[in-house]
């Protein structure tokens, strides 16, 4: 065990600093190039247009920045490249798909009041804005959407009003009064709900490959790729040693197993679930790595809810299929506890069954995403005090990259850790839903 | 990244739910049978190798026992040997010395028969001798008359003294 992780600390260690130093010299000139190119075109951007109102240019913000890189987008950007992917849409006229470069064009570019962001139109039908899609002629034109987000702004107040309304009713004197304020909350309720169904925008469904969705389309691929070329070398070279390529992710494998699945599960019921685990751990792992190479792209996949959503809820699924007579008992009636605590534990137990691949989502975006952000900030720190003067651009350029190393290093380990952290608990799970009882 | 879209979830649903059963199907459980034999067959190994050293032990001890029981046996036999040799030794001592006592006793017999037979012979020759000294003598004697008278008168006194 101790050997394996050694191995594997080993040959992380050596290929993480030769790939994380070579990287960041060319992330910090190609970072220097980019932001260049920027304050030329701004300076372009001013002389033509000057006194448009595009404020929203003006100095860089580092929240867009970093927000900009760790959301999922339609398009893959490569320093100054684009590679449009394919926008499907399923509309109320039905199916329809083309590229997103129809969105991404400069005279596209487009801005709504009350809502902070990029906003591109395609023609007069769809109006993206910080990536998401919405009607443009269904919903009354940019100006129809401002109208509606104003509406939105309304609702809000009237709901921020009811809960005033709720706080008056209870400290209220007499039952008269309060008859009164829940007429009065009747009534503004009834307000904000219509006012909430106005300022709906209307959108169609959004089925599109998306930036995030095409990093994880590549990862399946490149797992089936790998492990199936795997299993090839276990059929032909049958009771021999491991050689390339199954002997890097044989240690992996026998970890899953071995340190994973077996101790968590236990060995009558462990079979039955390394399988799955083995995928799931392969698939963070896969994904955090394709996420840590710079300029490809920033794929965030482990650290998109939507995705690491659907993770949890196969181990939901899993867990509560599995789970035996003793796992339910001791969910709905934990043995040997008195009936008055029950009524309050078996609430808890019951939420804890959702709670636990909540946490286990939670955990899992929020790690991979901090790290997206963190490198995101050093950046953003090279490009604040870079404006001011060269001194202070070379000065916190070269601090910043040496902090990013760093974190590069951490995010490395932190791939690998939150891939074993996910694992193990699922395992821990699974295990805890097949145990049988023991007294 | 924190906002839910319903088009990535279908997307990772469907990609990773085939995923996973391509690779369970064709991955997995080929890689985890291939490990386990190769687990097995290596246990196996170790197991036969471990045998066949006990096989080993007990075909050496049954070899030195045998051999100690031949060693055994050769002492025995050697043992055996030797005591009939003495036996065989002592048995022709005896014998001879029987034969020897008998010869001796019977040559002792012999000599003592002849020296019998001897002493009478030279007891005869003695005699035969005396009486023919005597014969010479007495011839000698009485050749004279003197003495043949003296011999008388001799024998006269003699005769009357008694």
């Amino acid at each position: 065990m101790a050997n394996k992780i050694n191995l594997l600390g080993s040959v992380l260690s050596k290929t993480t600093l030769v790939a994380a130093t070579a990287v960041f010299v060319f992330n910090f000139f190609g970072a220097h190039a980019q932001h260049g190119d920027e304050v030329v075109g701004h300076d372009d951007h001013n002389t033509a247009h000057h006194g448009e109102g595009e404020e929203s240019h003006e100095g860089f913000k580092p929240g867009e920045f970093i927000m900009h890189h760790v959301a999922d987008g339609h398009q893959m950007e490569w320093a100054n490249f684009q590679i449009p992917l394919p926008v499907m849409l399923w509309t109320d006229d039905g199916f329809t798909c083309f590229s997103s470069s129809n969105f991404y064009k400069e005279e596209n570019e487009a801005h709504v009041h009350g809502m902070e962001g990029h906003a591109f139109t395609m023609g007069n039908e769809y109006i993206m804005v910080n990536e998401v899609i919405y009607y443009l002629e269904k919903n009354g034109g940019i100006h129809g959407i401002e109208e509606k987000v104003k509406l939105a702004e309304e609702a809000d107040l009237l709901l921020k009003d009811i809960v005033n309304l709720e706080k008056k009713k209870v400290e209220a004197s007499s039952i008269e009064e309060q008859a009164i304020i829940a007429e009065e909350i009747a009534a503004v309720t009834k307000k904000e709900q219509e006012l909430r169904e106005a300022a709906g925008l209307a959108a169609p469904f959004d089925l599109s490959i998306t930036k995030n969705v095409w990093g994880l389309l590549f990862v399946m691929v490149l797992m089936v790729f790998i492990f199936v070329r795997i299993a090839k070398r276990y059929k032909n070279r049958e009771g021999q040693a491991p050689k390339g390529i199954q002997n890097l992710f044989e240690p992996l494998i026998l970890f899953v197993r071995d340190d994973i699945a077996l101790p968590s599960i236990g060995p009558a019921k462990a079979e039955k679930f390394t399988p799955f685990l083995l995928s799931v751990f392969f698939f963070i792992w896969f994904a955090n790595l394709l996420g840590l190479i710079p300029f490809l792209v920033g794929f965030n996949i482990a650290g998109t809810m939507s995705i690491t959503l659907v993770l949890a809820v196969v181990v939901f699924i899993i867990t509560t299929i599995n789970g035996n007579k003793n796992y339910w008992s001791h969910m709905l009636a934990v043995p040997g506890v008195p009936k008055w605590v029950l009524v309050l534990l078996t609430p808890i137990e019951i939420l804890q069954m959702f709670i636990k691949p909540t946490v286990l989502m939670i955990r899992l975006t929020a790690n991979i995403t901090a790290g997206h952000i963190i490198i995101l900030a050093f950046v953003s720190l090279i490009f604040l005090f870079g404006g001011n003067s060269e001194g202070a651009y070379w000065g916190v350029g070269v601090g910043s990259t040496v902090f990013m190393i760093f974190m590069y290093l951490i995010e490395f380990l932190v791939a690998f850790l939150q891939a074993y952290v996910f694992t193990l608990l699922a395992a821990i799970y699974f295990g805890a839903a097949v145990e049988e009882a023991h007294h | 990244m924190l906002n839910i879209s319903l088009g990535t979830i279908i997307w990772t649903t469907v990609a990773f739910l085939i995923v996973l059963l391509i690779l369970k199907k064709m991955a997995w459980k080929p890689i985890l049978e291939g490990l386990k034999k190769r687990e097995e067959s290596i246990a196996g190994a170790l197991r036969t190798a471990e045998e066949a050293k006990e096989e080993m032990a007990a075909l050496k001890a049954s070899n030195e026992e045998l051999l100690t029981k031949a060693r055994a046996e050769r002492d025995t036999m050697l043992k055996e040997a030797r005591e009939a040799k003495d036996a065989i030794i002592a048995e022709a001592k005896s014998n001879a010395k029987l034969e020897g006592d008998k010869m001796v006793a019977q040559a002792k017999e012999t000599i003592k028969m002849e020296k019998v037979a001897a002493m009478n012979e030279l007891k005869k020759q003695v005699a035969a001798l005396s009486i023919e000294v005597a014969e010479k003598i007495v011839k000698e004697k009485l050749s004279e008359d003197s003495k043949q008278k003296e011999l008388v008168n001799n024998l006269i006194e003699e005769v009357t003294l008694n």
